[in-house]
């Protein structure tokens, strides 16, 4: 009978453990992984499982050479729920080693760089996301066109898309000029609305093909996707409501706002919330807990402030969609708002606010 | 009378209740331990200071120890037995630390003491029956065991406006509080009504949660039958809502301010089992010797509650409720929230125990290895208080104290939600507690440090002033050697004094110019040293800060030295260049710290009245030594005497002023004019007396049969010890004050020593003068009547002579030693004899003027001719004035050679 001496609280702490959580997230992420194949093919498949191979090789292989237990961190999820974001983010059709590009940085140095799970002050999908749109500008910015609208008037076949991914070309009896990767590819709607080059809204959406009514739809279906996944989450508390709701709050508002001003030139709020990653980006990129704000009140402030930038970026910036860029400079902001969004303590008059001592004497 | 709560708190959790296992079956009594270890600590504050010796019959319910302190309680014996042991034993501690413990051996006879109840309490004041609860031990009983009569004497400053009574009972397996309300529900009503006649609150208030039904019942109808004013509030069960500051804001919407205690916002917060315990002492007369804890846990078989005396060890316990010695695990004394583990089973039950929980392996695993904080967030959400526990574990992982505690750390309650939600199994609790005591072991360490700071500054001005001092002394002396040799050479050739002296004056020019200099860089250097000290200051280089600091506190303290080195070394080379003109004794006296040339010049004319008075006294002792019956001019000595010793009062007196002016840190510099007052006063009074005394015995030898003369005289000498005695006080206060002083009278010290013994010396002299003088005429009287004390007065007289003698030698000897370069300058006024004549003229005139005063004074005292004449005034008036006469005469001739 030796007993044990261990500081309380003394309970079964079964349930809730970090990779439940991470565990959760992935498992949200399905039905949008599922309506991107369905619509899109199997390049996105593919590349989840090129992603997930990688970032597991990185992070073994950095924990190893920082000498900390493998298996222990490999367990918590975090590594494969990184890499799945990512490759949830690129398009389709991107070739292997983009891929395994984005994921290496993302690991190796937006994550395991800063010490790991916890240290990292950038959401590391996102960073590896952003270094991937820089760089290789041209193949980040070609989506598949949904099955209805392509040349082809189907999606790629499983073989194809694996030969389109490793070798950049795809043949055999397929390989007519129907077939070509041009058949398959378009803009996103975003895309070509920010480049309707002077149309009105309404012409463009009378004319361009990446704004018809059927590519619109697919990723309407999509955004639908992950708002249940996103819905999923919330209802098992992984997440808090703050966050996608500020986002999606201010970006419909200031959407709204321009579209009210200028409803020929600027997109509608639905617009904006339907056919970019919108959803994606409120629920599985922003409410990343690592880099993201802390306290309930911070939470509103970066998501509102998400919001703003995502619509800024897309409206005047040099990208269509700008989940990442604007993820990325809230990070950049998150720990000071920590600091200005206490919550009030029992017992104070008021929350304490910034870093200054003193102040609060109730 | 049954209510919701209105109100909610932010946080909490729903940890699994297991609260069924206990409830099982009825309250048990387990049988008496064979020894009952009561710890003198069972509670927060001082331990209690035991009443009984080893081997001691005590009786149930007899104090065994008392309060020790305001914070403190009494403690009772459970049972009645013998005390076997006083010593340290393992107590049911979070530290495993152990404690001193009275141990008993009950004698199963269980005889009470004579229990006295307060039946009439109803009618005694709140401070009687909090003095009663006080001397029966209770304490609070939810678990910090805070002493009842010191939370409920906080009830007198205040109005209370709610009372509130705690059964949520929030911890999970734990029923003790449950079990109680169900078995003594009558008591605690009875034992709140008393609470309510204490504190007089508006309105009382049980908060229980919802998850004790039979309880509930039971108190609404017990409050109902009793007729009590008691609002039964049910809360919702979620933990913690038995926190103090959490069921004040669930009954009440109030907050606890933040470091402050739930009276100052009127409400007074008491556990059921304490109140059951105020019942039992001021209606049964018993005192706090028992309490109901749960043993529960997987490992016992027959989980249940009991009511134990204090004392009985956990490990009876556990063998009364058939516990499982190979799957216990965890030993868990309260609940499993905030409860802390034991390792040894011999620890007893004392009156905080609400719970023992004996847990298998399976029922509390070894926690998980902790993993990284992916601020999820999920500890925000359940904290209680409002905090944001993941920036707090931030903080206290990377030492960031002062940011933690900006975090309002010390607003945790440690209730271990946070660390219960936690999704990587941080114990974010244990960081929290190791956080807060290592602040606190900072703050204590910082007043030591500050306490520390101030002794070792003080040291170090005390060691730099006694460094300068130490120098001042040294240059001091050395100006005084170079002084002497000067003046010893003075008598062998005759140009040597001034070029001697001049050159001592030169030296003294150079030493000065040095000094400047070295003042002159000090205070550059410290101007530099505080120009950068504002800079660090500003950069907020705390360390740059504290060196700079310390270098100019140095700087100054060096500055100040200099300063005095130089204004002693001024004051000095004057003196020197002085020396070879100014006729004085008291040339080579050093005078330091000469700070304004008015003190200055007060010390020089204190001087020369000295020196004055000096000649005068060796003029009128030479005279003496011609004529040495002259009575006239015995008398004059003794007057002259006294002037000197005036005269010297006033120089140290003015000295005195001088250097009070400088030393700023002087021992009471206010004290020493008033002793020197009070010194002179009692010299005067002594001369008044002798004076008298004299008189009556003259008056006494013309009329010797006059008795009433005789009374006189006795009542005169009586006076005129009574005058000695006060002036030897005053001398000896003096004397002990100089003492005090001479720490920053410096290099003075020396010479005031010498005029002291020398004053002390005449004074002596005088004395035995007079004395002899006595016994002179009781020689003639005794002749006269023909006595036979004759030979004993005779050989008497010829004893004081013979002191007479002595004391005159030593005197001349002393004067001698004062004087030694007297000589020289006296050779020096010799080769000047125009001068000699007006210091003589100067000093006539200064006699002459002294005692026209003195007749002035006389006359407007009111003192008639005849009495001026006996006392020799006018003679002496007449002398000067023929002295005057003659030395102006003198200088006359001289000038006209």
């Amino acid at each position: 009978m030796a007993l044990l001496r261990i500081t309380s609280p003394h309970t079964q702490r079964t349930g809730h453990r970090t990779a439940w959580i991470m565990q959760m997230v992935i498992l949200a992420t399905l039905p949008g992984l599922l309506v991107q194949t369905w619509l899109f093919g199997w390049g996105t498949f593919i590349q989840v499982l090129i992603a997930i191979a990688t970032a597991l090789v990185c992070e073994a292989a950095v924990l190893k050479l920082r000498g900390r237990s493998i298996m222990f961190f490999l367990q918590d999820y975090s590594a494969v729920l990184t890499a799945l974001l990512l490759a949830l983010a690129l398009p389709p059709s991107v070739p292997w080693w983009l891929t395994v590009t984005g994921v290496a940085f993302s690991i190796i140095v937006a994550k395991q760089l800063y010490g790991g799970l916890g240290n990292n002050p950038f959401n590391p999908a996102m960073i590896g996301y952003a270094l991937l749109l820089v760089s290789f500008p041209v193949p980040m910015t070609q989506w598949f066109g949904a099955y209805e609208v392509t040349a082809a008037n189907e999606v790629m076949a499983f073989t194809d898309s694996i030969k389109l991914i490793f070798t950049g070309a795809i043949e055999g009896a397929h390989a007519v000029d129907a077939y070509t990767i041009d058949a398959y590819t378009m803009a996103t709607p975003l895309d070509a609305f920010k480049h309707k080059e002077g149309l009105m809204s309404s012409e463009a959406f009378a004319t361009l093909p990446a704004l018809q009514p059927a590519n619109i739809n697919a990723f309407f279906w999509i955004n639908m996707a992950y708002l249940a996944g996103g819905l999923f989450l919330l209802y098992l508390r992984v997440i808090t409501w703050h966050t996608p709701v500020a986002l999606l709050s201010a970006l419909a508002i200031i959407a709204g706002f321009f579209y009210i001003i200028d409803s020929s030139n600027a997109a509608s709020s639905w617009f904006h919330l339907t056919t970019g990653a919108a959803m994606f980006g409120a629920f599985f990129i922003a409410t990343d807990p690592v880099s993201s704000c802390t306290s309930n009140r911070g939470k509103l402030f970066y998501g509102a402030g998400i919001g703003i930038l995502i619509y800024i970026i897309r409206t005047w910036g040099g990208y269509p969609d700008a989940i990442a860029f604007a993820v990325l400079l809230m990070n950049f902001a998150a720990p000071f708002i920590d600091y200005y969004a206490q919550p009030r303590t029992y017992g104070h008059k008021e929350a304490k606010k910034g870093l200054k001592t003193g102040g609060d004497n109730p | 009378m049954l209510q919701q709560a209105q109100y909610g708190f932010h946080g909490g959790i729903h940890p699994p209740e297991n609260k069924t296992q206990s409830l099982q079956l009825p309250l048990g009594q387990p049988p008496l331990a064979d020894r009952l270890i009561l710890p003198l600590g069972q509670h927060i504050g001082q331990a209690s200071q035991p009443l009984v010796q080893i081997g001691e019959h005590v009786l149930k319910g007899q104090p065994i120890a008392s309060n020790n302190g305001f914070v403190s309680s009494y403690l009772h014996a459970p049972t009645s037995g013998t005390i076997v042991e006083i010593s340290e034993h393992q107590v049911p501690h979070p530290s495993g630390l152990p404690e001193v413990c009275i141990v008993l051996q009950p004698d199963h006879q269980d005889q009470w003491i004579e229990r006295q109840p307060l039946v009439d309490w109803q009618t005694l004041s709140a401070t009687q029956i909090i003095q009663h609860l006080s001397s029966m031990g209770i304490v609070g009983m939810g678990g910090a065991g805070f002493p009842t009569q010191v939370k409920l004497a906080g009830s007198e400053k205040h109005t209370i406006q709610e009372l509130i009574i705690n059964a949520a009972e929030c911890e999970p397996y734990i029923t003790a509080d449950d079990m109680l309300m169900r078995e003594k529900t009558d008591a605690l009503i009875q034992g709140i009504q008393v609470l309510q006649h204490l504190a007089k609150p508006e309105k009382t208030l049980i908060g229980i949660e919802d998850n004790k039904p039979t309880a509930i019942e039971r108190l609404q109808d017990s409050i109902k039958r009793l007729g009590a004013n008691i609002q039964l509030i049910v809360v919702p069960t979620k933990y913690p809502s038995g926190g103090e500051k959490q069921l004040i804001q669930l009954l009440t919407g109030k907050e606890v301010p933040s470091g402050g205690l739930p009276v100052d916002i009127g409400i007074i917060c008491q556990n059921v089992g304490t109140c059951v315990a105020v019942y039992d002492a001021v209606h049964l007369g018993q005192p706090l010797i028992s309490r109901i804890t749960t043993l529960t846990g997987n490992a016992i078989s027959a989980a249940q509650n009991v009511e134990v005396p204090l004392g009985t060890p956990v490990s009876h316990l556990l063998q009364y409720a058939d516990f499982d010695a190979t799957e216990l695990e965890r030993l868990v004394i309260g609940g499993p929230m905030m409860g802390f583990t034991i390792a040894d089973t011999s620890v007893p039950v004392i009156k905080t125990t609400n719970c023992i929980l004996a847990a298998t392996k399976k029922e509390l695993p070894q926690p998980a290895p902790e993993q990284a904080c992916i601020r999820c967030g999920m500890c925000e959400q359940a904290c209680p208080a409002g905090l944001l526990p993941q920036q707090l574990l931030w903080f206290s992982k990377s030492q960031e104290h002062d940011k933690a505690e900006h975090h309002n750390l010390f607003d945790c309650i440690e209730c271990g939600a946070c660390s219960y939600v936690c999704p990587s199994s941080i114990p974010l609790v244990q960081y929290y507690r190791h956080s807060k005591s290592t602040i606190r072991e900072a703050r204590e360490a910082a007043v030591k440090a500050d306490h520390a700071k101030v002794r070792f500054e003080a040291r170090k001005a005390r060691i730099e002033a006694e460094a300068a001092e130490k120098e001042a002394k040294r240059q001091a002396n050395r100006a005084k050697a170079a002084a002497s040799t000067t003046k010893a050479a003075a008598p062998a050739t005759k140009p040597a004094p001034e070029k001697a002296a001049a050159t001592s004056a030169s030296d003294a020019q150079t030493i000065l110019k040095k000094l400047k200099v070295e003042l002159a860089l000090t205070s550059t250097k410290l101007n530099k040293a505080q120009k950068n000290l504002q800079a660090a200051q500003e950069s907020g280089d705390s360390d740059t800060v504290a060196t700079l600091q310390g270098q100019i506190a140095e700087l100054e303290q060096q500055k100040q030295a200099v300063q005095q080195q130089l204004e002693s070394t001024h004051v000095e080379s004057t003196h020197v260049d002085n020396a070879t003109n100014v006729a004085t004794p008291q040339t080579n006296k050093p005078a330091i710290n000469a700070s304004t040339s008015v003190t200055s010049a007060e010390v020089k004319k204190a001087k020369v009245a000295l020196a004055i008075a000096s000649t005068s006294l060796k003029k009128v002792q030479k005279q003496l030594a011609e004529t040495p019956d002259d009575e006239a001019l015995k008398e004059k000595e003794t007057a002259q005497i006294q002037a000197i010793a005036d005269a010297e009062k006033a120089l140290q007196d003015a000295q005195q002023a001088e250097t009070k002016l400088d030393a700023a840190d002087g021992a009471s510099p206010a004290k020493k004019p008033a002793i020197s007052d009070a010194l002179k006063k009692a010299k005067v009074d002594l001369a008044i007396a002798t004076t008298h005394l004299k008189k009556a015995h003259e008056k006494l030898a013309a009329d010797p049969d006059n008795e009433e003369l005789k009374a006189r005289v006795t009542s005169r000498e009586e006076k005129l010890a009574a005058a000695k005695q006060a002036l030897e006080q005053a001398q000896t206060q003096d004397q002990t004050h100089e003492k005090t002083q001479e720490a920053t009278k410096e290099a003075t010290n020396t010479a005031p020593v010498n005029t002291d013994a020398l004053k002390q010396a005449k004074i002596d002299l005088a004395m035995a003068k007079a004395a002899n003088k006595k016994v002179e005429k009781a020689i003639e009287k005794a002749k006269e009547l023909d006595l036979p004390e004759l030979a004993g007065l005779e050989q008497q007289h010829q004893a004081g002579l013979a002191r007479i003698q002595t004391l005159e030698q030593s005197l001349q000897d002393m004067n001698q030693g004062k004087t030694q370069t007297a000589p020289a300058a006296k050779k020096v006024q010799v080769d000047n004899p125009q001068k000699q004549l007006k210091i003589d003229h100067a000093l006539a005139k200064a006699a002459l003027n002294k005692v026209k005063r003195e007749i002035e004074n006389r006359r407007k005292d009111g003192a008639s001719e005849a009495e001026l004449n006996t006392q020799g005034l006018l003679d002496k008036l007449a002398q000067c004035e023929d002295k005057l006469a003659a030395t102006e005469r003198q200088m006359a001739a001289s000038e006209t050679e």
